[in-house]
């Protein structure tokens, strides 16, 4: 399953996704530490499979939430797709 | 030497007239429906209340999201060029400068000449914008001026969950049947919008002295809350913080006549 | 928690099949989706509907979703202990106190879509009061891919009744006005509502009929709509739910632009998530996991 967190509103699309396949094989789950903003949790989803998400507290500021990892120019460092080994981590913007 | 700047936000439409560094005059109209007439009447106020002609300004520089409106300008430079440039003109020492107006935000990085490093914007969502602050006035049905002092009068903030101008009226009306004091609900509402303006400003980088400009800054109760936020103390212009940029497109303009 | 007007006009009822006979069932099992404006109940007895309910939540979630339940049940004879298993959902699913589990909204609805509309139904667009949820499914109804918005008010009940308003028109009305136009205009340029609100005014200075206005704004709308269909990968049959499926002038758009017509429902769609609590539940029942 794809899992878009985050919305999209007047000034654009702002979503996390989770591929659930890759990340239910992934055990450690180090995306959750590497986030300097705390924002992933990890649950049994609605089909019994272990995954992240992004916490509730966090989707409807999601944009904010990341800002830290998104610098305006210069290098975007995106600490939870570099700890996510089976690549199961996209961001929208 | 005069010069000219003048803003055309989507709200508000601004002119100020320069001469040798002193302003002569400043004035604003609505934007409106037709920018274009708005750049042309606001522009003609300002050199009757300057007491001058068209023919008199050596140059004419236009700025904001509407410039390409002004037809009879000589220049253009963008909004964030312009804010960066005034700002410094006033306070030498500003690195940062965060300008909020009715319909943007913005965040600006510059050097000590006022040249762009680096910025980013809030734009096209009410909920990141001083219209926001405008809505929840009226949920509250008190005036936008009172939202500040009501603000500095509040005791406890409640957290809003809201993140949406829309939905966040609604919240606020219900606040009110809960009897939360509507002193309370302003403070809160001001911590709210000052927490996505601070990150906003944290993508470009914190670096002092930190200028805020923009009608907002008009607005005690959110620039405490932003102050707070990001835990320094923002210098603000004493005269018209909300026409910074147009005295800034006014200096670029001294520039240019300059090398003409 | 936050008190919210009720935005689109439904009337609280209660249905119940006389077809049934609910102590020949094999298996009884519940689901409640509790919303922040309604709750639902559906009651299934085997594969069948047996009684639903919907009636506003009220300021108290625990309660609406004890009260749609009770409602469900009036007149049956059958007590909350006949149910073999009881799932909630919605938003206040983690506050429905007889439920023996709570599962999202998301999975519910994709469930439930796939016994109302049948397994061939693939994406479903459900467009509330409150919130706007695209979902895309398999032939068992179970999610392949979603994205739900309830940040912004854009493509909810609540920003149509609030660009609306400004027009003096009510909800009800703005589909079948919008379509009331001879040639269809640009769409609204702003998707906020605060800023749309202002650009309408300013058509409508610039001598627009308001008709048109509506049209360009339920244009705008159809356009959102596709956005985020794009987003979760747009594959057949589509079916729309949600307070927006009664709105023409968006979904004619709608369907224009997609190239493809909505499937007509067999029920209420509002009881779509219920209905899918309603199917997990005989899941785990089968499962031998109901308790
Ligand atoms: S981009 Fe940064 S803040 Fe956002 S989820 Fe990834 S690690 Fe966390
Ligand atoms: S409707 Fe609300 S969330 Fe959407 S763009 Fe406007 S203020 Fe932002």
């Amino acid at each position: 399953m794809i899992a878009n967190y985050g919305y999209k509103d007047g000034s654009g699309d702002f979503f996390i996704s989770i591929d659930t396949n890759k990340c239910m094989e992934c055990e450690e789950k180090p995306c959750m530490e590497a986030c300097p903003a705390g924002i992933l949790e990890k649950f049994a989803d609605d089909y019994n499979d272990v995954v992240v998400g992004v916490k509730e507290e966090h989707r409807k500021k999601i944009k904010y939430s990341c800002a830290e990892c998104k610098p305006a120019s210069g290098k975007r460092n995106l600490a939870c797709q570099a700890a996510c080994k089976p690549d199961a981590i996209a961001h929208t913007w | 030497m005069i010069t000219a700047g003048i803003d055309v936000g989507n709200k508000n439409t601004r002119a100020l007239i320069l001469k040798d560094g002193e302003v002569l005059a400043r004035s604003l109209v609505p934007s409106g429906f037709d920018q274009k007439k708005a750049a042309r009447d606001v522009f003609d106020a300002t050199l009757k209340r300057a007491g001058i002609s068209e023919a008199d300004v050596d140059y004419t520089m236009a700025t904001g999201t509407g410039q390409e409106k002004v037809t009879f300008a000589h220049g253009r430079v963008t909004e964030v060029s312009s804010a960066a440039r005034g700002a410094v003109k006033i306070f030498p020492g500003a690195r940062t400068v965060i300008d909020v107006g009715a319909e943007e935000g913005r965040a600006i990085k510059t050097d000590e000449k006022g040249k762009v490093m680096d910025f980013a914007i809030n734009e096209k969502c009410a909920a990141g914008t001083g219209s926001f602050v405008e809505s929840m006035s009226r949920a509250l049905e008190v005036t936008l001026e009172e939202m500040g002092p009501l603000s500095l009068n509040g005791e406890n903030s409640v957290p809003m969950n809201a993140q949406c101008a829309v939905f966040a009226e609604s919240e606020v009306i219900s606040l009110i049947h809960s009897r939360i004091p509507k002193e309370d609900i302003a403070k809160s509402i001001h911590e709210a919008m000052a927490s996505r303006i601070s990150s906003m400003v944290r993508r470009v980088g914190i670096q002092k002295d930190v200028v805020m400009l923009g009608g907002v800054a008009y607005n005690k109760g959110f620039v405490e809350a932003l102050e707070e936020d990001l835990e320094l103390k923002l210098l603000i212009p004493e005269d018209y913080p909300e026409y910074i940029s147009a005295f800034g497109a006014a200096l670029v303009a001294v520039d240019k006549a300059g090398s003409k | 928690m936050v008190e919210v007007k009720e935005f689109w006009r439904w009337k609280e009822y209660n249905w119940k099949n006389p077809d049934i006979q609910w102590k020949d069932a094999a298996v009884i099992t519940a689901g409640v989706d509790v919303g922040s404006v309604s709750s639902q109940a559906v009651v299934m007895c085997d594969n069948e509907i047996y009684a639903f309910a919907n009636m506003r939540t009220g300021s108290d979630s625990p309660n609406g979703a004890l009260n749609a339940m009770k409602w469900a049940l009036e007149d049956t004879g059958m007590t909350l202990d006949d149910i073999h298993c009881k799932v909630g959902t919605g938003y206040g699913r983690v506050n429905v106190p007889f439920a023996d589990r709570a599962i999202t909204e998301i999975a519910c609805h994709a469930k439930g879509a796939n016994y109302m509309y049948g397994p061939t139904v693939r994406t479903i667009m459900d467009m509330g009061g409150q919130d706007c949820k695209a979902i895309r499914c398999d032939e068992k109804g179970k999610v392949v891919s979603f994205l739900m918005n309830d940040k912004c008010a854009a493509g909810t009940g609540r920003g149509m009744e609030s660009f609306a308003s400004l027009l003096g028109v009510s909800i009800e009305e703005v589909g079948e006005l919008s379509l009331q136009v001879e040639e269809e205009p640009p769409p609204v340029s702003n998707t906020c509502v605060v800023f749309a609100k202002t650009e309408a005014t300013g058509l409508l200075r610039s001598g627009w009929s308001t008709e048109k206005v509506l049209a360009a704004y339920c244009s705008a709308m159809a356009h959102r709509v596709v956005s985020l269909l794009e987003r979760i990968g747009m594959e057949e049959d589509f079916a729309i739910t949600g307070g927006i499926a009664k709105n023409v002038g968006v979904v004619s758009r709608l369907e224009k632009e997609l190239g493809v017509k909505a499937l007509k429902p067999r029920y209420d769609t509002q009881i779509a998530g219920a209905m899918g609590a309603a199917l997990f539940a005989k899941a785990l029942v089968e499962k031998g996991e109901n308790r």
